[in-house]
């Protein structure tokens, strides 16, 4: 029983490596880019790896987020049964690096020249150990507003520069009758929002210090209490009807005209892009007042698994088309991110893709470009979920002051560490 | 019926001794070599993996099993809370909204199960009409209903807008927008879907009482109030327990009702405990600390059932 094992064993590695001659021309992709946009999007990729020779194996695992992503992926990996690459998420690739799971494109990142022309900010969650584990396939901003011109106009308001600004510009919209902000009430979009103003608040140099590095001190600071504030006086404009809303409806509201201003990542961009609107003359893409020159991002990364030689060839093929300049500009201007390299002419952008790309050179070179928390790129997810219920649950008055809110982020911070 | 046919068939083989013992032996084990995979498969997978669940609740596992044990850290993290906490933790809050729901849900669909079941005995015309429109509900997913009802609750889309466009627009209902109420919006879409359901368990279960009990009631002048008080009620027992059970464990079980009714709720306030098992384990990568609750979720469940289980089934024998 035992020989016929081992006979078994070593025939079966023996057929192993005489496979290792040819090269598997496949790539096995998981993702959770399965809506429309995002699939067409992604259909570009398709097509570039089909014109070298390689097949395409999708696995795609649709809903929440990623999360049922995720979870297959931890069940595949588990089984040793690895993808070529998946979609993943900032500290996703880190904890897979670290258990030692991903490849090492270190080689395609020399020559192709990643390290100057990938943002060193993004470089910290796709290089690991000093090896590149992941490629960046794009870059979305969340300190954005998004407004409606119609009612703009109609209202008179200007581009708003600082916070306060901001507020009279929503009095306007509230005197004229429309809602003046559309917010989702989940979680997570709270929480994107509370980023913009911690930001606009306390100034880039705070929100490095409060949400990326986790500083105590500055977390319980007067400006993050000021910053909670901010936020209560942002929430009273809001519509009584806000809470549980999805965020694709509340920029359907400022489409519609029945609200003026979203907060938003660019990914909205996508649902005026779909609704047939242009930016300039029907709607207009601000940077959150008083943040602009500073860039919170996140950022779609495909992981790249440690495969079988015989896969690696296939695999170099897709991360080197995945951050090749076509593939870059191609598949960004259909999802309504920037490229995730500096060097990639904007010239096929609308305004506000030409403004992103724009405004992301300037924040990589003058050290602005920082992870979104509520994205779950300022701090690994259990922080960053920690951080979204505080929020959410200020924004829904289970916690009733500023003083109070501090004291609970630091302790959820604490306590998810 | 089943016991003439095997006499049949084993009459002519009476003969040959050994292949009757043979064959007597092996439909002896049939049952046990026919219930064996699945028993392993319950072993295994049930119970197997509570204890690996246990086991795990005393690591410090994040996003991957971990397997060195640490101590019971992960039970100190959710039970920090005190009832005087405010803001109420987000398990507290889970715990709270489980005796709620569980309370509520179980005694509205048994009271209003019942109630109809009753009202429908008097064997009232269309009542093969009826009946499948009271059980049609329990027909439906658990996501469907929570949809359908997100839709109806939403102040801006369903009831109260309607209202509002008829004439009562003093009309306010926006409990599932509230932090405070949105529990109660995942009880009534639950009752909705169960509570036909129950109702036809207690009409099979009416339509079981003899007769002759009702009709010497009413010779000795009981009322109609007394008739279903004293006799009919009490005679209803099993069918409490069963309904009970069933009730139980749908509750429990009700995750995907309130994540497609609420999403949660505002600030989380619509939690149910296996809303908090996901979250911690799939989504924020503290997999100690969702198993922790996963354990507690089973002793409560245990807590409760064994022993209304013995008492119920200890009486059998008597």
């Amino acid at each position: 029983m035992l020989r016929k094992l081992l006979i078994g064993t070593a025939l079966g590695s023996g057929l192993a490596f005489a496979a290792h001659a040819q090269d598997v021309k496949e790539v096995e992709m998981l993702h959770w880019w399965t809506s429309g946009g995002e699939a067409a999007a992604l259909n570009v990729l398709k097509e570039d790896l089909a014109k070298q020779g390689f097949a395409w194996k999708d696995v795609p695992v649709a809903g929440g987020g990623g999360d049922a992503a995720m979870t297959a992926l931890k069940a595949m990996v588990a089984a040793g049964n690895y993808p070529t690459a998946s979609q993943m998420l900032g500290y996703t690739v880190l904890d897979y690096a670290a258990a030692g799971v991903m490849g090492d494109l270190t080689e395609t990142a020399v020559k192709e020249g990643w390290d100057k022309s990938v943002p060193t900010a993004l470089q910290k969650f796709s290089v690991y150990d000093g090896k590149w584990v992941a490629a960046p396939v794009n870059v979305h901003s969340v300190n954005w507003l998004w407004i409606n011109k119609a009612v703009m106009d109609k209202i008179g308001g200007t581009e708003p520069k600082t916070f306060d600004d901001f507020i009279a510009l929503l009095d306007k919209a509230k005197a004229a009758g429309v809602i003046p902000l559309a917010l989702g009430g989940q979680n997570w979009q709270e929480a994107t929002m509370f980023d913009s103003v911690v930001l606009s608040t306390g100034g880039p140099e705070f929100y490095k210090k409060a949400f990326n590095d986790l500083d105590e001190e500055q977390l319980k600071s007067d400006t993050m209490k000021k910053s909670f504030d901010n936020l209560a006086k942002l929430v009273t404009y809001v519509d009584p009807n806000f809470s549980g809303r999805d965020w694709n409806l509340a920029t359907a509201m400022v489409i519609k005209g029945d609200a003026l201003v979203q907060v938003m990542g660019d990914w909205a961009k996508g649902e005026f892009n779909a609704a047939k609107k242009t930016p300039g003359t029907d709607f207009l893409c601000y940077r959150f007042p008083g943040t602009d020159g500073s860039v919170v991002y996140n950022s779609d990364m495909f992981g790249m698994f440690d495969v079988p030689e015989d896969r690696k060839a296939a695999q170099v093929a897709l991360a080197t088309a995945t951050l090749s300049k076509s593939f870059q500009s191609a598949f960004n201007v259909v999802k309504g991110s920037v490229p995730a390299r500096t060097d990639v002419p904007d010239t096929d952008f609308d305004a506000c893709g030409k403004k992103g790309i724009a405004d992301l050179k300037a924040a990589n070179e003058g050290g602005t470009l920082f992870g979104s928390l509520a994205q779950g790129y300022g701090a690994p997810p259990a922080v960053a979920n920690a951080y979204k219920d505080v929020v959410s649950k200020f924004v829904h008055g289970q916690i009733k002051t500023s003083d109070e809110a501090v004291t609970q982020l630091v302790n959820a911070i604490e306590d998810a560490k | 019926m089943t016991t003439v046919t095997t006499q049949i068939k084993l009459t002519p083989e009476h003969g040959a001794r050994p292949i009757a013992s043979m064959r007597s032996r092996l439909q002896d084990a049939l049952p046990k070599i026919v219930l064996a995979p699945s028993f392993a498969i319950t072993i295994v997978f049930v119970y197997g993996f509570i204890l690996w669940t246990v086991y795990l609740s005393f690591t410090n596992s994040k996003t991957f099993p971990s397997y060195a044990l640490t101590g019971p850290r992960a039970y100190q993290r959710l039970w920090r809370w005190t009832f005087e906490s405010d803001p109420p933790s987000s398990w507290y809050t889970s715990i709270i909204n489980m005796g709620i729901f569980g309370f509520l849900y179980i005694f509205i669909c048994l009271a209003l199960g019942l109630f109809l079941a009753i009202l429908l005995d008097q064997k009232i015309r269309g009542e093969g009409m009826l009946r499948p429109i009271y059980l049609y509900p329990m027909a439906l997913s658990f996501i469907v209903t929570g949809v359908a009802w997100k839709w109806f609750l939403d102040p801006g889309l369903g009831l109260e807008q309607t209202l509002h466009q008829w004439g009562w627009t003093s009309f306010h209902f926006d409990w599932i927008k509230n932090k405070d109420f949105v529990i109660y919006t995942v009880v009534i879409a639950g009752v909705w879907q169960a509570s036909g359901f129950i109702m036809a368990m207690f009409l099979a279960g009416l339509r079981g009482i003899d007769g002759e009990i009702m009709k010497a009631a009413q010779i000795d002048g009981a009322t109609t109030f007394q008739l279903y008080r004293r006799i009919v009620i009490p005679l209803l027992r099993p069918i409490f327990l069963s309904a009970f059970i069933v009730l139980a464990h749908l509750a429990i079980k009700s995750y995907d009702l309130v994540v497609a009714l609420t999403s949660g709720g505002p600030g989380g306030s619509a939690w149910l405990p296996s809303n908090f098992m996901y979250e911690y384990t799939f989504k924020r990568n503290e997999m100690a600390v969702g198993s922790a609750s996963a354990v507690i979720m089973l002793m409560t469940i245990t807590a409760i059932i064994v022993p209304y289980l013995y008492s119920e089934l200890r009486e059998k024998p008597r």
